[in-house]
């Protein structure tokens, strides 16, 4: 049992823990914070994979500017309990989760069954994981594409303010 | 470059796993924050399968595409969270099941 696989194994439970604290608490604050820590989780497990750019991006990007999107717009509502969750356990509820039961165990089925060369990952003597490498690539292959999310991310900023103000043009 | 000794399937069942979990919030849930939660737990999912391929085959372009499915998953919840406030503005409910203005 090696620290690799102890941290492993630590972050993918607590990962599975606050994903299902996510979707069953019923207040909407408790749900924020508990997909923040999946998001800190899910940079941890980048970073026994040697991914550290898409770890710092995790961090950045999901639990920092997408979770106070989030929390603001959940304090601007000011929502208070979710009533429903205990009021109508009912046949809607047991059929998602028998359906996704089933998407779920199918990609399971699936990814144990893949059988490929060899299941451990390889030692590659390039250095491709590095932020130097990627950031290589990002803006020689890929600039055209780099440049439409920019165009993208422009377009969602003017069309989130359109949508939220309160008198259309 | 140090080895990673933990087989390429744990990260896939891991993956998989946590799919599920954002699938069942999705089918289940009525509250569309809620719903927008478990959305962004299938995408990092869907990112987690990317980054264990690209380190298994030795390809940078799995991490380029994860940099991408981050920057559509920011501008997603940007105009998300505006629907939803418009939602509220309109209804005073953040309830999917209470807003059936296109159901005849």
């Amino acid at each position: 049992m090696s620290l690799t696989y102890f941290f492993f194994t630590l972050l993918s439970i607590l990962a599975i823990a606050s994903a299902i604290i996510t979707i069953s608490s019923k207040h909407p604050i408790r749900s924020a914070m508990a997909l923040v820590v999946h998001f800190f989780m899910l940079a941890g497990l980048y970073l026994t994979l040697n991914a550290q750019f898409v770890a710092v991006m995790q961090v950045l990007v999901y639990a920092g500017a997408i979770m106070v999107l989030v929390v603001f717009v959940i304090m601007l509502l000011n929502l208070g309990n979710d009533d429903s969750l205990e009021k109508k356990l009912q046949v809607k509820h047991f059929a998602g989760i028998v359906l996704s039961g089933v998407i779920g165990l199918t990609l399971i089925h699936s990814f144990i069954n893949l059988n490929p060369h060899s299941s451990y990952f390889p030692t590659y003597f390039v250095e491709f994981t590095t932020v130097q490498a990627v950031g290589k690539t990002l803006f020689t292959n890929f600039i055209v594409q780099f440049e439409a999310i920019g165009m993208l991310l422009t377009a969602a900023i003017i069309g989130a303010v359109l949508l939220a103000k309160r008198k259309l043009l | 470059m140090n080895l990673i000794n933990i087989p390429l399937e744990f990260y896939l069942a891991l993956s998989a796993i946590l799919f599920l979990i954002g699938a069942i919030g999705v089918l289940t849930r009525r509250n569309a924050l809620i719903i927008f939660m478990s959305i962004e737990i299938m995408l990092n999912s869907v990112n987690l399968t990317f980054i264990s391929f690209a380190i298994y085959f030795g390809d940078t372009i799995g991490q380029i595409l994860v940099f991408f499915v981050m920057a559509i998953a920011a501008a997603e919840a940007a105009i998300g969270l505006a629907i939803v406030l418009a939602l509220y503005r309109l209804k005073q409910t953040v309830f999917v099941d209470e807003v059936n203005l296109l159901k005849w």
